[in-house]
């Protein structure tokens, strides 16, 4: 694993556990970047399904594949936005995950796709936006892409213009 | 020019207009907010004159900690405009050197006299969960809150909450604000805001609230006072521009407005990781985050939303200066080898306008040490804290301490803490709380037990008394 503590970020392969394609391919799934002992469980008490597991408050999240059934009930609710849904869906790439910024780009558009640096690693398209939260403008945002292999390094988005 | 107008979590209104002067200049502001935010809305850095070298001052902390914001208003200098509210046709002046004395002064009116059974000074995570367990036995007892708003610095807070579903986790910090206060309305818990508690005498707390005297008699005492932003020594650390990172939280996340247009951001703990997306959030650049140690100190996981969006974060990095004439223009960082020495050459000059400071948190024990409780200084914890036993008591009998005023830690921890000290209180009154008060020591422990806590645990330890 890249020296994460110094430079605030994770690299695709020290992601500490990737669902196996066949599950993927068959729905979306959480994946999980939270890396640290940190006192914090709402993804383990949300779950409808107890897909994902934790050794005390304390532990780190640990999401059963099998058993997770794509919901994003995890993603609306960590308070790190450190989940993610991947899967991949005709033969593209998706991946959701948690926008709290303004200007939440709209069905169909198409977006910059960042990396975990925040740097551009292609292009994609708006599948889905929801609003879990009543109140705020948080959003859950689905974007698909062509090149599946982006399932594990898209983590943000930009708008084009 | 400073106004947020639209926001992906909070939304703004205003209060009616308001209008009032400053050095003869008419200012407009709105119903509710402070002088010193009303006067940084409308474009205005500078609020005194150094008394030395009439260096330009601005404010620093927002919230009423530190003296950095100090105006004459209506005559009468040393105001902390921060935390004063606006009322229609308020003289402001700014303050040159030490502050012109009044041209006269209203007598001092009859002291007002209150008595209740509990006082809790702080209305922050600690104190207001406290009522909230006060309310549920029918307690008579008072807030007292410094600030024109309940809730601390929750109120600020738009990030979702750490910790387990009892400690609300998941919910925004504001939105767990705005729950303990609704709960406490119509209840035998009062409050009263705008007031400063400056003295604990025996079992009488000393208040000043809008040029009144009040005395509070009680029984019990809260102190839940909280903490203050540490400022670090650097050429141009008084500049105006440079702001603890909770302040630039207060004015875009209480008040709506901007800080600045781009922001270097100073420590890369919780709070400076924290405010920094805050800041994105706001519609701010944050060119960077500087973290002298050669690791984040914060969770990894907010390091991780930053670093998503581009910002880069710099460890082994400090800043060595902030220039500008009247208002910050540059700031120039360093790097640092592994004693802590600046690298020669190793200057990055950055275009800012904000340099925020999120370099600690120094407990507010002002009124402990007034009291006679006894404090130690513990690093791990922020500085001079109160000793105090498992029931959260000080030294001082039935003056009990919850959350940052007892060591600095979370706003969860700090509920926690706040739901301890009262079912102490409880207990010494009479009422069956042992049961409930040892579970919310279980959910401290709990919360306690990760790595990040070790040091607080260790510092814990040099704190505790019988």
């Amino acid at each position: 694993m890249n020296n994460y503590l110094k430079y605030g970020y994770i690299n695709a392969e020290d992601i500490i556990s990737f669902p196996p394609l066949e599950i993927v391919e068959n729905h979306p799934v959480a994946v999980s970047e939270c890396i640290q002992e940190i006192p914090c469980n709402p993804c383990v008490t949300s779950c409808p399904v107890q897909a994902i597991s934790m050794e005390g408050i304390n532990g780190i999240p640990v999401v059963n594949f099998e058993k997770c059934t794509g919901c994003s009930m995890c993603v609306s609710v960590c308070p790190g936005l450190a989940l993610f849904l991947v899967g991949i869906r005709n033969g593209k790439g998706l991946v959701t995950l948690p926008y709290e910024m303004l200007e939440v780009p709209s069905k169909g558009e198409k977006v910059i796709l960042l990396d975990r640096k925040g740097q551009k690693v292609g292009t994609g398209t708006v599948e889905k936006v929801f609003y879990p939260d009543k109140n705020t403008k948080s959003a859950l945002v689905t974007i698909t892409f062509d090149n599946i292999e982006l399932i594990k390094i898209v983590r943000n988005i930009k708008s084009i213009t | 020019m400073r106004e947020i107008n639209i926001h992906p979590i909070l939304q703004f209104s205003h209060g009616k207009e308001l209008k009032f002067t400053f050095d003869g200049t008419t200012v407009k502001a709105y119903k509710g907010e402070t002088v010193a935010m009303a006067l940084y809305r409308s474009g205005i850095d500078i609020f005194s004159k150094s008394p030395k070298q009439h260096r330009p001052r601005g404010m620093f902390c927002a919230i009423g900690k530190c003296s950095s914001c100090m105006m004459r208003v209506n005559g009468i200098p040393n105001i902390r405009t921060c935390i004063l509210p606006i009322r229609e046709g308020m003289i402001v002046e700014k303050q040159e050197r030490f502050g012109k004395l009044p041209d006269y002064i209203e007598k001092f009116r009859e002291p007002v006299e209150i008595d209740k059974e509990v006082t809790v000074i702080g209305s922050g995570p600690a104190g207001l969960s406290a009522a909230n367990i006060f309310k549920e036995f029918g307690i008579k007892t008072i807030i007292i809150e410094e600030n024109p708003q309940l809730g601390g610095q929750l109120i600020k807070q738009t990030h979702k909450f750490f910790g387990s579903e009892k400690e609300k986790a998941g919910t925004r910090g504001f939105e767990i604000a705005q729950d303990l206060i609704k709960n406490i309305e119509n209840s035998t818990i009062k409050f009263i805001t705008n007031s400063t508690a400056f003295s604990v005498d025996n079992n009488t707390i000393g208040v000043f609230k809008d040029n009144q005297y009040i005395k509070v008699h009680t029984k019990y005492l809260l102190i839940a006072t909280g903490a203050a932003e540490k400022m670090i020594p650097f050429p141009g650390n008084d500049i105006p521009g440079v702001f603890g990172a909770g302040a630039a939280q207060t004015l875009m996340n209480v008040f709506g407005i901007k800080p600045g247009n781009s922001v270097l951001m100073v420590g890369a703990g919780n709070v400076g990781l924290i405010v920094s997306y805050q800041l994105l959030q706001a519609g701010v650049e944050v060119k960077a985050v500087v973290e002298a140690m050669p690791t984040i100190g914060g969770y990894f996981v907010h390091a991780a939303k930053l670093r998503r969006f581009g910002v880069p974060i710099l460890t082994n990095t400090t800043i060595k200066e902030v220039n500008g004439n009247l208002r910050v223009e540059k700031a120039i960082t360093i790097s640092l080898n592994k004693r802590f020495e600046e690298i020669p050459g190793t200057e990055i000059v950055w275009d800012v306008d904000t340099v925020c400071l999120s370099t600690g948190l120094i407990p507010s024990v002002n009124l402990l040490a007034q009291a006679g409780s006894k404090l130690k200084y513990v690093p791990s914890l922020g500085g001079f804290v109160p000793l105090r036993n498992n029931d959260l008591e000080t030294t001082r009998e039935n003056i009990f301490v919850a959350g940052d005023v007892a060591g600095i830690e979370e706003a969860s921890t700090a509920i926690l803490e706040g739901h301890i000290a009262a079912l102490a209180i409880l207990e010494r009154m009479g009422f069956e709380t042992k049961k409930s008060k040892i579970e919310s020591i279980k959910d401290l422990n709990n919360l306690r037990s990760s790595p990040f806590s070790k040091k607080i645990i260790e510092g814990l330890k040099e704190a505790e008394c019988e």
